[in-house]
């Protein structure tokens, strides 16, 4: 605490807050809009931020019920928004399974195990962490091509593509467990094994249940990422029911043609869920992203 | 940190436990089948020709039988998974990427040569002057079609039969026939033939049908009234070309430009994919129409990153340092509202942006045409738009920033503050003399690691622009806002030509640059692992 104190401190204060109030108006004024124009009636509707005319029109919409509205013609629900969010779910709660327990046990392994080629093999990912996707899109397209010829259900245009691709995601996750298990003491494990545990034992019934905390984590963070993923699943999925939320949202916006409020609504139930659990596991993912290039 | 009995060598005891023999077993059985389902993988890759995906399956079969096999390798059991996943869907795609920027793959040069081969051998033509005229015949509740090929100035014959009669056909069935064979007939078939009017009512089905004869010749509608055979266009030669037995012509395989070429020099499509050598590389280096564009959008990518890992960085850096001061209330509250642009998925808030900042009726020109009278347009001019697209990102990117710089300013020792305020310093004083030149050093990796990020920021072009307004004059889809990578999707796969080969020779030169700045990023952080 600052034991001296300059004069002006009241003044500068008014001003932190006015300054701070000020930015935070102008960053939260998007989300804001976004939250009363799906409630405002029509399409190209403006207006105050709380809307003069009130309707739940996108809303019905956006869950999939035809509204009538009030001169009595029907409007039919422009795209399967919640297949859409379905489709993302699945294919965000399979992927985030499949990661979390490849990296969990890698992660156990670098953390407690000696072996040949470990120091090398944690860089290396490291560096090939830093390659996005979206630059060898052509491979992983010819890639899925050419195996779903061979298995139909790994093919372009199917979920378990875009799944299977998601797993080459790991490194992130495995640095952040992997300094996890190696925050918790070992001797508990090494006493398992001198009582005759398998290593396999000790990690299944000793440490796992210690890291409970740190795979929730990890898996909302591969939920949340494999929800946002865009540029696989707008090359891998093509049909329209098959899209998942990402790739589908911007038809909303098309060139010609913008729902705006049919948008908002929709903007709105997906991000909103997506949003808390962001939220709510915020001091872990502020952790992780000093992790690998501070601590080290 | 431990060593397993297995990599010591040591022998494993027999389980007391019947419940973990059964699970051991379950696993030999699993490890068994999985390397069974990749080498059949192999063998059916192989078979296809496609040689790199064979190898890679190969590859995976083997690591997985060697790791799984030896007990030695017991640790590596536990980490084979995550880097198998990684092998396949990232460090191969880079390898195949940088394969397929040495070739001509493209929309013209998709499929193999035996496949392209085969696709010409199946063509058939309709021979001229060959034609049987042909009538409807009623037969129960269905109908024949006779065809005889000798009235009038038609002529033709199949192995010396002029007069063929073809097995019933359903004129109403619900799945209308494609196919129907025929047989050779001494006379017509008893009984008046339809009238011309059932001929021009059903002449939808009479399109779609295929004739067969005994020996395999296919017949199809020519005329409204003829019939005429289908005989194979092309036919293979030992030495590798076709003969067009149109003409007589001969395709020779060009194994240069990967087409087959006829004598006069010109192309047929389709080709298949053969090594072009750098000529993907001298292209975008040399040709002019792709140069241009190139350029622009190389610095434009560089600019981009550039100014906003600056942007963001100040407007986060600012924030930080009024948030860790410590007579200010109600910093958790700001803290929460400031960090919501990073919580709400980056595909909702950038599309919110792009509506907002819609032309026409956009809620950003609805202010700015009330306070200032101006209506700027935002997606068709190109400063315009980059300034917009640097306008979302910062909005997107400050709160990383923010949460890296409140990471690192926690860690600077108060009493450097103390000692600032004894000595009469202000806070602008304590921001740029201490904060800053303090966070700056284990900053700079992250700085690196956000550069390379935005450096390849498809997803905020992809929405927001698509890298519109385009650029005049290209060969390619090029435009004032694309990013390198987004350049090369659209060539890859927005582009009619579909340009695999030039997309990927682009992205190889990205992962040069990537490399590039990960390896500073390693130099700089030093990871200790």
């Amino acid at each position: 605490m600052a034991m001296v104190q300059p004069r002006s401190i009241r003044a500068r204060k008014l001003g932190a807050h006015l300054a701070l109030l000020g930015f935070v108006s102008l960053v939260v004024f998007p989300l804001l809009l976004v939250i009363s124009i799906s409630f405002r009636e029509g399409n190209f509707a403006t207006g105050s931020l709380i809307p003069e005319r009130f309707s739940l029109e996108h809303w019905a919409l956006a869950f999939g019920i035809p509204w009538e509205r009030a001169d009595g013609t029907v409007v039919q629900p422009p795209f399967p928004v919640m297949l859409w969010l379905w489709n993302s779910i699945k294919v965000a709660v399979a992927s985030s399974l499949m990661i979390l327990a490849l990296s969990t046990t890698s992660a156990y392994a670098f953390a407690r195990m000696r072996f040949s080629g470990k120091a090398p093999i944690l860089k290396g990912m490291l560096i090939f962490q830093m390659f996005p996707a979206v630059l060898s899109l052509v491979a992983l397209y010819a890639l899925f091509d050419r195996l779903g010829q061979l298995v139909p259900w790994l093919g372009l245009n199917t979920h378990g593509a875009l799944i299977l691709a998601s797993l080459g995601a790991v490194a992130l996750h495995i640095w952040t467990i992997k300094g996890y298990f190696e925050s918790i003491d070992g001797s508990l494990e090494e006493a398992a094994m001198v009582d005759g545990a398998s290593t396999w034992q000790a990690f299944r019934h000793i440490l796992l249940p210690l890291s409970v905390p740190i795979l929730m984590v990890v898996f909302i963070l591969a939920f949340i990422m494999s929800i946002m993923e865009y540029p696989m699943a707008s090359v891998l999925l093509l049909d329209e029911d098959k899209l998942t939320l990402a790739v589908g949202a911007q038809q909303y916006l098309a060139e010609h043609n913008q729902r705006w409020g049919d948008f908002a609504a929709a903007a709105v139930l997906s991000g909103l869920p997506i949003t808390l659990a962001f939220l709510l596991c915020q001091r872990w993912i502020a952790g992780g992203l000093t992790a690998g290039g501070v601590k080290g | 940190m431990f060593v397993t009995n297995a990599s010591r060598g040591l022998p494993r005891h027999r389980s007391r436990y019947p419940a973990e023999r059964y699970t051991r077993w379950a696993l030999r059985a699993l490890t068994v089948l999985l390397v069974l389902a990749t080498l059949w993988l192999v063998v059916a890759f192989h078979l296809r020709g496609q040689w790199m995906f064979s190898l890679l399956f190969l590859v995976l079969g083997a690591s997985l039988a060697i790791v799984f096999g030896k007990r030695q390798l017991m640790s590596h059991r536990y980490i084979f998974p995550a880097l198998a996943g990684m092998g396949v869907f990232v460090i191969f795609p880079l390898v195949y990427t940088i394969g397929i920027s040495f070739s001509n793959y493209s929309s013209s040069n998709l499929l193999s040569e035996e496949r392209v081969r085969a696709q010409f051998l199946d063509q058939t033509y309709q021979a001229e002057g060959q034609a049987f005229d042909f009538a409807l015949y009623r037969d129960g509740d269905r109908v024949r079609l006779y065809l005889e090929g000798e009235s009038g100035e038609l002529d033709a014959e199949l192995e010396g039969q002029r007069q063929l009669l073809s097995a019933p056909l359903s004129l109403q069935a619900d799945e209308p026939t494609r196919r129907l064979t025929v047989e050779p007939v001494e006379a017509p078939p008893s009984g008046e033939p339809l009238p011309m009017r059932a001929l021009i009512a059903n002449r939808a089905l009479m399109q779609a049908l295929t004739l067969e004869t005994p020996d395999g010749t296919e017949l199809s509608m020519a005329g409204l009234r003829s019939f005429a055979p289908m005989l194979p266009r092309f036919e293979a030669n030992p030495d590798g070309s076709l003969t067009d037995l149109r003409d007589d012509t001969t395709l020779t395989p060009d194994q240069e430009t990967g087409f087959f070429v006829t004598e006069d020099g010109e192309r047929l499509t389709p080709g298949w994919p053969v090594a072009v050598g750098l000529e993907n590389y001298t292209k975008i280096f040399t040709d002019p129409d792709i140069r241009g564009p190139f350029l622009q959008i190389f610095f434009w990518t560089f600019a981009f990153a550039g100014m906003t890992v600056a942007f963001t960085l100040a407007v986060g850096f600012v924030l930080a340092s009024l948030l860790q001061w410590d007579q200010l209330r109600g910093k958790a509250i700001y803290r929460t509202l400031l960090i919501l642009p990073y919580a709400v998925p980056a595909f909702i808030s950038i599309l919110i942006f792009k509506g907002m900042f819609n032309q026409n009726h956009g809620e950003i020109n609805l202010i700015l045409q009330n306070l200032f009278g101006i209506s700027p347009d935002w997606f068709t001019d190109p400063a315009l738009a980059r300034t917009m697209l640097l306008i979302v990102n910062t909005w997107l990117g400050y709160p990383y920033m923010l949460l890296l710089c409140m990471g690192l300013i926690q860690s600077i020792p108060r009493d450097l503050y103390e000692a600032s305020a004894v000595d009469g310093g202000g806070p602008l004083t304590n921001m740029l003399h201490i904060t800053l030149p303090l966070i700056l050093k284990p900053l700079t990796p992250l700085l690196i690691a956000a550069f390379a990020f935005n450096f390849n920021n498809f997803v905020l072009i992809a929405l927001l622009t698509g890298g519109k307004p385009d650029i005049l004059g290209a060969s390619t889809p090029a435009g004032t806002t694309d990013l390198l990578v987004s350049y090369t999707y659209r060539i890859a796969f927005q582009d009619a030509g579909q340009q695999f080969g030039l997309a990927a020779a682009i992205a190889t030169l990205i992962f040069l640059l990537v490399v590039g700045l990960s390896w500073l990023n390693l130099r700089l952080s030093k990871v200790k692992v």
